[in-house]
């Protein structure tokens, strides 16, 4: 008897008491997972083994989208790529179109797309704070964050009539001229916010528990960072400097005096650090809009009919809220573009997420991602 | 000057004259019992809706909101339209399920932290029961919940209530050994684990707090106490069982409708215990703070200080970030049972050698 059951422990080897692994899907729906990202997470008990990310439950296809549809008409669908940080998007796709057509906007929209991507900025930075405090189990912050996002978010209803996707940022210029009352209205915000910052850091910033969670976690060192691709605040935790708006200034950025955020340890902290500096920055940069801000046109005179160059190709990259936002863009001579390709900086931030998560717990994908800033309709298209 | 305990004399006086009257008096020892748990049960169940419209009230108000403010005044009803929400609420069951530890695991979830009510004086000689072992049978009764939430998480058939099961035997398990040794400080001064003769020693001897010998060994007996029992009660910062960001609803990720209504009862009936023996035993339970306001009923101070209590457990939840569940189980162990021990010594020399020799 002993010896039959010592025959078929040994006849069925580690698969008789082998272990498993635990598959675990962490979305599509998931509450962490800001939207419609799947991660396929292999756990040995509570530590991760791997972490893979499925694409594409949010895909609608704008690139392709964008080859059927004029050049003006692609702004409105440029909106929708990232609609934490719509003017970001609505400005990187402006400006590509408007380098492939050797155009210019006038110095006031040039001024104006300064003040409101930066406003932007601020705006996507509030709710990414909230919504990393939230993965880490902080509720709070998310609402202080959205009070302060909404006056900024009263300030583009006031100017463009939307709230969340935009369409303010056009080929040539923008939109429709700022009110007479927004320039006291946004500087009483930016004192306003000003104030609030240090509220925020308050409840975050030195908590024990916020610094056990995020001090070293996801460590994203220089090296691994460039090799996988991250960019924007991500990579300027780790200390690289990667600022477009410092590296290839566009707009008025060269004329304006603001310092690239960086950190040094490349974890959760450190991105977070960066992002906290970077509003800080965006506030100054407003202001030095605000101030050198002249009465004058705020479009140029477009052809009825706007053509691309015949065999002409373009890629064009700006800073958006979450890193480098480039457009390649390739015109065939029609009023359509032959090609449109969006390289997003969630997409290109997505996929460190394995390296910085094996052999670390549960938690802590929650805390890398939300680290990581990801925007799932950025990651899709 | 009127206390708990005439009211109640008076109201099972009343109940023994029925009783007579009706030629049943032989029942009266059952009848009490009943009544007791009935309006133990109600009263409960009462305070349990007035600390979630509170919870609610608080966090609005610490992020900057409104809070409920529609139905009923100042939104006081809101509670109550919930709950009756989740009684008509269809009951969704997983198909896989393991039935019998499926349905049995949010009752006994309930009873069990019901039950560590029971022992609670909430003025000079009320309470269900007043057991001679109070403390010992409050923290041996509560403890259940362990087997009523790994249950949850094992017959769910679901991963995340899997997890969130695990996490919590692991937690309610480590973090039983700190609340039992803070309060071991206070058994040995006073001698008894009876609930209302820990509340007598401090009528006869002062408040903890006043005592300088006594005041610094409380203080951090009753800090590890309140940490540890908002561990028990699986709350913010130590929510790791039912993690949201992590584990969407942990071990009731699987439960809807009266099912997970009693899982969220016994949250909060497990937050009023631990407050309730914080207070009887650190904060001198019914005994008024000064005593020339001891003209107002032992129960409203004891509702007071209850109130207050809770108040700040719920502070923590909107405050703090949630903790990994390698660092809870390290501050559990490395952290707050060293602590603990020393306090226990601290206050043995401080027993032994001051207040003894004084």
């Amino acid at each position: 008897m002993t010896d039959l059951l010592l025959s078929q422990i040994k006849a069925g080897g580690e698969s008789q008491f082998g272990t498993d692994e635990y598959v675990v899907n962490l979305g599509p729906q998931h509450p962490a997972t800001h939207g419609v990202l799947r991660l396929v997470v292999k756990l040995d008990g509570e530590t991760v083994k791997e972490t893979m990310p499925v694409l594409g439950y949010l895909h609608r296809s704008i690139e392709k989208i964008c080859e059927n549809r004029t050049y003006p008409q692609c702004i409105t669908y440029t909106d929708r790529v990232d609609y934490v940080s719509a003017m970001s998007v609505n400005l990187a796709f402006a400006l590509a179109t408007e380098r492939l057509m050797g155009l210019e906007a006038p110095p006031r929209a040039q001024w104006l797309r300064m003040v409101f991507v930066e406003l932007q900025r601020i705006a996507s930075h509030l709710l990414w704070m909230g919504a990393f405090a939230g993965d880490i189990g902080a509720l709070t912050p998310f609402l202080y964050g959205l009070r302060e996002r909404e006056r900024i978010l009263d300030l583009f209803e006031m100017t463009c009539g939307q709230r969340l996707t935009y369409n303010y940022i056009r080929i040539g210029g923008v939109m429709i001229d700022i009110l007479p009352e927004f320039v006291p209205k946004c500087r009483a915000f930016l004192d306003y916010f000003e104030t609030k910052v240090p509220e925020y850091e308050g409840l975050l910033t030195y908590n024990p528990i916020f610094l056990e969670r995020t001090k070293g976690v996801g460590v994203i060192t220089p090296e691994v960072g460039i090799n996988s691709g991250v960019c924007g605040p991500s990579l300027r935790g780790s200390g690289v400097s990667c600022d477009v708006r410092k590296q290839q200034p566009y707009l008025f950025y060269d004329q304006v005096k603001f310092k690239e955020c960086l950190a040094t340890d490349g974890d959760c902290w450190s991105r977070y650090r960066v992002r906290m500096d970077e509003m800080r920055e965006s506030v100054s940069i407003i202001r030095q809009c605000l101030d050198r801000l002249e009465p004058g046109p705020i479009e140029t005179k477009l052809p009825p009919v706007l053509k691309a160059p015949p065999a002409s190709e373009i890629y064009s990259r700006i800073e958006s809220s979450r890193g480098e936002m480039g457009i390649y863009l390739v015109g065939d001579g029609t009023a359509k573009p032959y090609k449109a390709k969006f390289r997003c900086a969630s997409f290109s931030n997505t996929f460190v997420l394995d390296q910085l998560t094996r052999g670390w717990k549960v938690a802590d994908i929650m805390a890398v991602l939300g680290s990581l800033d990801m925007i799932v309709p950025e990651v899709d298209r | 000057m009127i206390t708990g305990e005439q009211i109640l004399k008076t109201v099972s006086g009343l109940l023994h004259q029925g009783l007579a009257a009706a030629g049943v008096s032989f029942l009266a020892p059952v009848v009490d019992r009943v009544a007791a748990a009935v309006a133990m049960f109600l009263g409960i169940s009462v305070f349990v809706m007035f600390l979630v419209w509170m919870e609610r009230k608080v966090s609005a108000h610490m992020q900057s909101r409104i809070g409920p403010n529609r139905v009923g005044i100042f939104g006081l009803l809101q509670t109550v339209a919930d709950a009756i929400k989740l009684t008509i609420k269809e009951d969704i069951k997983p198909v896989k399920r393991d039935k019998v530890p499926y349905y049995i695991a949010p009752i006994i979830a309930f009873v069990a932290t019901f039950m560590g009510m029971v022992v609670i004086p909430f003025d000079r000689g009320v309470s269900v029961q007043d057991l001679n072992i109070g403390i010992l049978y409050v923290i041996a009764i509560t403890g259940f919940t362990v087997i009523a939430i790994l249950s949850a998480g094992w017959s769910s058939n679901n991963k995340f209530a899997l997890l969130g099961g695990f996490r919590s035997a692991a937690q309610i398990v480590s973090y039983e050994v700190p609340l039992v040794l803070s309060v071991i400080p206070i058994i040995m001064v006073t001698g008894t684990l009876n609930l209302s003769a820990i509340v007598e020693y401090q009528a006869a001897h002062g408040y903890w707090f006043t005592n300088p010998l006594y005041a610094i060994p409380v203080l951090v007996s009753f800090l590890i106490f309140i940490t540890s029992a908002t561990a028990e009660a699986n709350r913010a910062p130590f929510d790791i069982p039912e993690a949201e960001s992590e584990l969407i609803g942990g071990f009731h990720t699987e439960y809807s409708g009266v099912k997970f209504a009693m899982f969220f009862l016994g949250e909060y009936i497990a937050v009023i215990v631990s407050a309730s023996v914080a207070v009887t035993v650190f904060l001198g339970g019914w005994l008024p703070p000064l005593p020339m306001l001891g003209f107002i009923p032992g129960f409203v101070w004891f509702m007071v200080k209850l109130v207050v209590v809770i108040y700040f457990v719920m502070a923590f939840r909107w405050t703090f970030p949630r903790l990994r569940v390698d660092q809870l189980m390290a501050f559990g162990w490395k952290v707050l049972i060293p602590i603990a021990i020393l306090n226990l010594l601290l206050m043995g020399v401080v027993e032994l050698f001051l207040a003894k020799g004084a």
